[in-house]
């Protein structure tokens, strides 16, 4: 079972506002879970809020910055898979050639 | 090691704060690990950008720097250093949930300054520990079948179960068993990425399997029977008459098997290649020269 954090312990830990989280949830960054009118944050976004936060706080990036590095990062993770299977395939014919 | 840290931010002796900050912060944005997964250089550069920043941004320690820089090794003045050092250079962060470990200060840093102690973060933050990523090398054979591999990660032993079909390239994650959280935070993840190893006589291409198979000539033009390999073992194959050099027969099912489908295979693609005899006897040479003339 997913495990939800409390956005306000969150909010304690990482020294950030609540306004911030839900900024980041507007922007479609990060989704809060509101259960019994508290809001939550699934664990496994955790890794997802921690970089958010050093963007925005170490590096000065805003969250349009940060929407647009999200995108081309997975831009960049389906280029690399696709590279990762030409390669594959290549394999076969580089092989098929040297053995001629 | 000596580094020069002016260097590293590429800026003059004489900068300012404000110079010294802007450097700090336009290569932090491009070496940033964030930005840059998996890329080693990226992460040691920034880590000397920090070193970097962390020295000349605190005025006591830019001035013993700026003082011992490049004569560092002089003994007398080594010592002297070491005696007027006040305090570990303990704030050396950037919120970066990355553990300093023993390696990752340059020699002179550690011996002006003493060891980072406790990242400088507060003791009350918590913070996911880092992910790991691993390579994991398999050959084909091992590729074919679900098995338990150990592996050491950062001095621990993790035992995975390698699914059959597992792709060259494929990254799985293990989560959980990356680095540690910080301060009572969830571990990170750990990442393995299999480099699986050319077969001397299967070439693979997602599931299928592609392979050659020498015919000689009469069966080739006779038609015949022939027992091929397989990975799965051996197989006869029913050879048609006039079979040509090159021609190419499907054995579905005895390919490779597909990730994560269990009793789900590719195929087998066979490809003939025809051995012209050779050595033959005056009556064989008749033979053909008739056949020839035919």
């Amino acid at each position: 079972m997913k495990k939800l954090i409390p956005a306000t312990e969150l909010c304690a830990n990482y020294n950030i506002g609540i306004s911030f989280i839900r900024s980041l949830q507007e922007s479609g960054l990060i989704e809060i879970t509101t259960v019994e009118e508290t809001e939550y944050i699934y664990v496994n976004q955790l890794k997802d809020l921690e970089r958010i936060v050093r963007l925005y706080f170490e590096l000065d990036i805003n969250l349009e910055g940060i929407e647009t590095i999200n995108h081309l990062m997975q831009h960049i993770d389906h280029l690399e898979e696709e590279i990762a299977k030409l390669r594959n395939r290549l394999r076969l014919y580089e092989e098929t050639e040297q053995e001629d | 090691m000596f580094i020069d840290y002016y260097k590293i931010l590429g800026i003059d002796k004489s900068a300012t704060q404000e110079e010294i900050k802007k450097a700090y912060r336009k290569l932090a944005r491009k070496y940033h690990p964030d930005l840059n997964p998996n890329d080693k250089n990226a992460k040691s550069k920034f880590q000397q950008i920090n070193e970097a920043n962390e020295v000349l941004s605190d005025k006591e320690k830019r001035q013993k720097f700026d003082k011992y820089g490049e004569d560092w090794k002089h003994a007398e003045q080594f010592e002297k250093a070491q005696q007027e050092r006040q305090q570990p250079a303990g704030s050396y962060t950037t919120g970066f949930t990355e553990t300093q470990s023993e390696g990752d200060f340059s020699d002179f840093f550690k011996s002006m300054f003493g060891e980072a102690s406790g990242s400088g973060r507060s003791k009350h933050l918590k913070f996911r520990g880092e992910d790991y990523t691993a390579e994991l090398n398999l050959d084909l054979i091992d590729a074919y079948e679900t098995h338990r591999q150990t592996l050491k990660v950062n001095g621990k032993n993790i035992r995975i179960t390698v699914p059959a079909g597992i792709e060259n390239g494929q990254t799985i994650k293990i989560a959980g068993h990356g680095g540690p959280g910080i301060n009572g935070g969830p571990n990170g993840d750990l990442y393995i990425t299999f480099r699986i190893g050319n077969h001397p006589k299967f070439k693979r291409l997602g599931n299928n399997l592609y392979t050659t198979a020498d015919l000689n000539l009469y069966v080739a033009v006779l038609g015949g029977e022939i027992t091929i390999d397989t990975l799965k073992g051996k197989v006869k194959l029913k050879i048609k008459p006039e079979t040509q050099n090159g021609s190419r027969i499907k054995l579905k099912g005895k390919g490779f098997p597909v990730y994560k489908n269990d009793g789900q295979y590719g195929d087998l693609y066979i490809t003939f290649s025809i051995l012209i005899p050779g050595n033959l006897t005056a009556k064989q040479k008749e033979l053909f020269e008739e056949l020839s003339r035919t």
